[in-house]
């Protein structure tokens, strides 16, 4: 809690990315992504341009490449799924560093490689400059359902509790020899794990118990509304623009 | 699992997004009037126990690990309803403040990870819970099962939607038989943890897992039967991955490449396993593109069946009797 709620993947920065209110940096993000996702694959100088812009950002963000390339990570085994297309696509041929490969195949590993990349940086980006809260807030103001949004905040508020608890029970166990290497040695990790659930459950039970107790009426009382102006939209419109204008450019030149 | 931004095509995504806003929605209004003023906090902290779940590393083989994917745990301990709204809201999260799926792959990422696994594995155990001895080993057995059946599930729901929205030249056939054979591996494991923290938690708060609402539980004798219960689960496992894998593949060497390039690709360990089953589809391939096909409007059935039914569930259960369906 002492973290201030922040997440794994925030950055903590005073930026222009991280000052956008969080509903139009959702906006400005997925309507990106989607203009991403429906470019042809053929425009590969489209994402090029494209990956320019979202480093541009990054930049703007202060949020830096390293940080971002070890994130990547996530997509690797789709990577690993898309390296090996090349190799099992079928159709015609072309001959590379004295290997023949599906020249389908190869396309549409670079289709998946330039997609996945771009719209997980995106999402990564998303992460850094905006913290859980503001997102949810973000989210609820597109008029998402309040369930999922309450939902989704108590979950993140209380994943370090139960995440906290559950490294606790393994540290005790470890500590008592239990060192598992084999499946038929995994009953003691199972019933960690229910004894985790009821405990979260009952955890629940009681924050649910206490919060009645304070007031609570089933939502969460908004603390604080974000500004929005039009340079504010504006300034988000900048980057989604781009992509959609490579990915009609990328129709068009096709 | 979590597939990344342009892994399927635009529509296929906009239309898995279609059916997974509609199930989710449908789940909402069901559990709204529990929902609106009283659970959230508890759901809240289910959900963020999923979300830990998916963080027990259990152990394989040789000191390799799996980890438990949780959608039809979350279905046997909290319901359908909730259940698929819990696991959705775990998924949008990853995608979301932890960038672990594409924002444009949230349509069937949802569909494939939340709704398939906590409807279809809600299905599942309710089928299995008629089968099976109304004790705790009985319960949790059904569990175990299903969730193991809710991998498979996933992943043959991934599959059909590869068959639409295709972006690689790879055939049905060949992501189905990969993808179902890495599933059914992973599966098997699911099964084996669900099966015993089900167990765990009907020995301490029977009243808190959902599945088990309204069974009298039987006495039994406890320490023999744990290890028949595993074996057990294996076996059965085992038997239903080498018969559906017969029907899987055409192409064992696109098959075999795939599966070590995706799944496998976390332990070289695997392969002397994965070898042994991989040889099976040499012998049983499927010629053409009419059979693949075949096997894909069949699968597509089951899973549609699966989900639908726990869909009903859903819509079903724990309506006050007076109000008129929705």
């Amino acid at each position: 809690m002492g973290a201030g709620h922040a997440h794994a993947l925030y950055v903590h920065e005073h930026s222009a990315v991280h000052r956008l209110p969080p509903h139009v940096k959702l906006v400005a993000g997925i309507a990106f992504v989607v203009a991403v996702a429906v470019t042809p694959r053929e425009a590969v100088w489209a994402f090029a341009v494209d990956a320019v812009a979202l480093l541009t950002v990054a930049r703007v963000a202060r949020v830096r490449l390293r940080f971002v390339a070890v994130r990547l990570l996530v997509v690797v085994p789709f990577v690993a799924f898309a390296f090996a297309l090349p190799f099992v696509g079928g159709g015609a041929t072309v001959d590379v560093g004295g290997l023949a490969l599906s020249e389908e195949g190869l396309w549409a590993m670079a289709n998946i490689l330039f997609k996945a990349t771009l719209g997980a940086t995106t999402s990564i980006l998303l992460a850094a400059t905006t913290e859980v809260p503001r997102l949810l807030r973000g989210f609820e103001r597109l008029r998402a359902p309040r369930v999922l949004t309450a939902i989704a905040a108590f979950m993140l508020r209380y994943l370090e509790v139960v995440t906290g608890e559950l490294r606790r029970m393994r540290t005790a166990m470890a500590a008592r020899g239990h060192d598992p290497r084999w499946i038929w040695q995994v009953k003691p990790i199972a019933a960690s794990a229910g004894a985790l659930f009821i405990r979260s459950y009952e955890r629940g039970e009681r924050v649910h118990a206490a919060m009645l107790a304070r007031g609570f009426t089933g939502t969460m009382p908004e603390l604080h509304r974000d500004a929005v102006t039009a340079a504010h939209w504006a300034g988000a419109a900048v980057l989604p623009s781009i992509a959609v204008l490579m990915a009609v450019a990328g129709w068009v030149v096709r | 699992m979590h597939a990344p931004d342009g892994f399927l095509n635009a529509g296929t995504a906009v239309a898995t997004g279609a059916v997974s806003v509609g199930a989710v929605g449908a789940a909402i209004r069901q559990t709204r009037d529990v929902l609106q003023d009283r659970q959230i906090p508890l759901a809240g902290v289910a959900a963020a126990f999923v979300f830990a779940a998916q963080m027990v590393n259990f152990p394989v083989a040789a000191g390799t690990t799996g980890h438990l994917l949780g959608g039809a745990l979350a279905a046997v301990l909290l319901g359908p309803a909730m259940g698929s709204i819990v696991a959705t809201v775990v998924v949008v999260v990853q995608a979301l403040a932890f960038a672990d799926g594409g924002l444009t792959a949230l349509g069937y990422n949802v569909l494939n990870m939340a709704v398939v696994t906590a409807l279809g594995g809600w299905a599942a155990f309710v089928l299995l819970r008629r089968i099976l001895p109304k004790s705790v080993n009985g319960l949790s057995l059904a569990a175990g099962l299903a969730a193991a059946a809710s991998v498979v599930m996933s992943s043959m729901a991934f599959s059909i939607q590869w068959l639409f929205g295709a972006t690689a030249p790879v055939s049905f056939s060949t992501v189905f038989g990969a993808m179902v054979t890495v599933h059914l591996l992973i599966g098997i494991g699911e099964g084996i943890i669900t099966t015993l923290v089900v167990r765990s938690v009907l020995a301490v708060r029977p009243d808190l897992v959902t599945g088990a609402e309204g069974i009298a539980l039987a006495d039994e004798g406890r320490r023999r039967s744990l290890r028949a219960l595993t074996v057990g689960g294996v076996a059965v496992a085992f038997v239903v991955a080498t018969v559906v894998a017969q029907f899987a593949a055409d192409d064992p060497d696109g098959l075999e490449r795939v599966a070590e390039d995706t799944g496998f690709a976390s332990s070289a360990r695997d392969h002397g396993l994965a070898d042994s089953l991989f040889s099976d589809y040499a012998t049983a391939g499927l010629e053409n593109e009419a059979v693949s096909l075949a096997v894909a409007g069949a699968t597509g059935t089951l899973v549609t069946l699966a989900v639908g039914w726990g869909l009903f569930a859903v819509l079903r259960d724990r309506k006050p009797p007076a109000r008129s369906p929705t």
